[in-house]
């Protein structure tokens, strides 16, 4: 691996996005104006309100993060500039750690600005301190970014890719406990919440945003994170190919 | 696909062909992105693919391999930075290639001609001692096209060696070697004057359809 090659690439990638102004806007305005929306939602239920909406405030840059690699690693797919960078002497890893250097930039602007209305704006709690969800939102984010890189590998257009948030984003959301408490579900999708990794990056947000003590358990689901990071990374890395048919 | 070939050091070789006689393939089997290869493909000594060559082929594809999102510099720096190049080199190729003065343009809003040249000037960036360019001059006009032959012919002076893909006959003239190619097979390694003798056409496009009639004689 080489720094200068993985920091030109981080740069390329943000100097792409800085040319897109309209999505860097809605990459901000959007999460923000949901959790407004939200709050006005629950007028009548302030409880509710902090209850999904304080740990939405560290799923959304997951969401946009997943959409947002898909479809740029897809780009760089179908553009043939992938097969070009596979001719050149560079390792995937300098490719790969520039995408993740430039989307955690991105996601801690992001997870910022998101919590900061959050938090400070729509008076959501965070006991712990909203520094921690806007922490865990960019951990979060970069697994996200992970998860699209690999499953961009398997749209050929940016229609299919779009879709694949809700067929990958929309069940995990719906299966780590935001909206329906695990053990309330149908004991088999209890046991599949088990293997997907949104369900621990909530239970961390959730341990963040409840006023009970932190315990090492939320260390257990930031490992968790982690790994599946890591792990998503090296699967999409599998599928950047240098031969092709 | 099944052919056999050698490309002198120096030279430039044109591959010739119609649209979808393998010429593209084979040229990803020579830079080494081509999957399933059999046989042995050789490239200044080692195995395609190497990584070694990565730093000494450069490889041009047919449609233009850059970022249209960026300028024309912005996308010169980021290849110049990855092979290691002194910044003042995109300035060089930019002229090169015939875009000095249109660095600052977002590569989208240009024209397919120029975006092909865009892909051509990063390619040139670190100087390749070899040259793999799938019809680089498609799309150009005629007055480009000449003056991009007399930059791939200067390259080879200077040691490059070329190997350039065209389906337009009239270009096989600029070339110092010929490579035949239809439906998968290499019909002959010649260069432009031993086609003429051996057809007896002057035309090379017509010299080009009797060597084909004759194998099909045959």
């Amino acid at each position: 691996m080489t720094a200068r090659i993985t920091l030109a690439t981080a740069r390329r990638v943000l100097w792409q996005v800085r040319r897109d102004r309209r999505t860097l806007a809605l990459l901000v305005a959007v999460p923000c104006l949901l959790l407004v929306l939200m709050r006005y939602v629950f007028y009548e239920e302030p409880r509710t309100f902090q209850h999904i909406g304080a740990p939405l405030c560290g799923l959304f840059p997951f969401i946009l993060m997943f959409l947002v690699t898909s479809i740029t690693m897809l780009r760089e797919r179908t553009t043939g500039t992938l097969e070009r960078l596979m001719t050149l002497p560079l390792v995937k890893l300098d490719v790969l750690t520039g995408y993740g250097i430039a989307f955690g930039l991105l996601a801690t602007i992001q997870a910022g600005i998101v919590c900061a209305v959050g938090f400070l704006a729509l008076g959501l709690n965070a006991p712990h301190g909203a520094w921690l969800v806007a922490l865990l939102a960019v951990g979060n984010a970069l697994l996200g970014m992970a998860l699209g890189l690999f499953v961009s590998a398997f749209a050929q257009t940016e229609f299919q890719a779009v879709q694949f948030m809700p067929a990958v984003v929309f069940p995990q959301m719906l299966l780590c406990g935001l909206f329906v408490a695990r053990d309330a579900m149908a004991p088999l999708l209890y046991d599949i919440s088990w293997a997907l990794p949104l369900t621990y990056a909530y239970e961390a947000l959730q341990r963040a945003t409840k006023p009970a003590a932190l315990t090492t358990a939320l260390l257990g689901d930031v490992v968790v994170i982690i790994t599946a990071t890591l792990a998503a990374l090296a699967l999409g890395a599998f599928t950047l190919r240098r031969r092709t048919t | 696909m099944n052919v056999s070939l050698e490309v002198a050091r120096g030279s430039v070789t044109g591959l010739l062909g119609p649209s979808g006689c393998g010429k593209t393939t084979l040229m990803r089997a020579i830079v080494g992105v081509q999957a399933r290869v059999e046989g042995e493909v050789m490239v200044l000594g080692l195995p395609a693919g190497e990584a070694d060559l990565r730093r000494r082929v450069g490889y041009v594809t047919q449609a233009p391999a850059v970022y249209g999102d960026l300028t024309v510099e912005e996308n010169l720096r980021y290849f110049a930075r990855i092979v290691d190049v002194p910044r003042g080199r995109a300035a060089d190729v930019s002229r090169t290639v015939g875009l000095a003065g249109r660095e600052r343009q977002v590569v989208n809003s240009m024209s397919g001609g120029e975006q092909a040249r865009v892909s051509l000037a990063t390619a040139l960036l670190n100087r390749p001692e070899l040259l793999i360019l799938d019809e680089p001059t498609v799309g150009l006009d005629p007055i480009l096209r000449a003056e991009l032959w007399k930059t791939f012919h200067e390259l080879a002076e200077d040691g490059a060696t070329l190997l350039v893909s065209s389906h337009v006959m009239d270009e096989a003239a600029a070339c110092g070697a010929l490579l035949l190619m239809r439906e998968g097979a290499m019909l002959a390694q010649t260069t432009p004057a031993g086609l003429r003798s051996r057809t007896g056409e002057q035309d090379l496009g017509r010299a080009f359809l009797k060597v084909i009639n004759e194998r099909q004689a045959a």
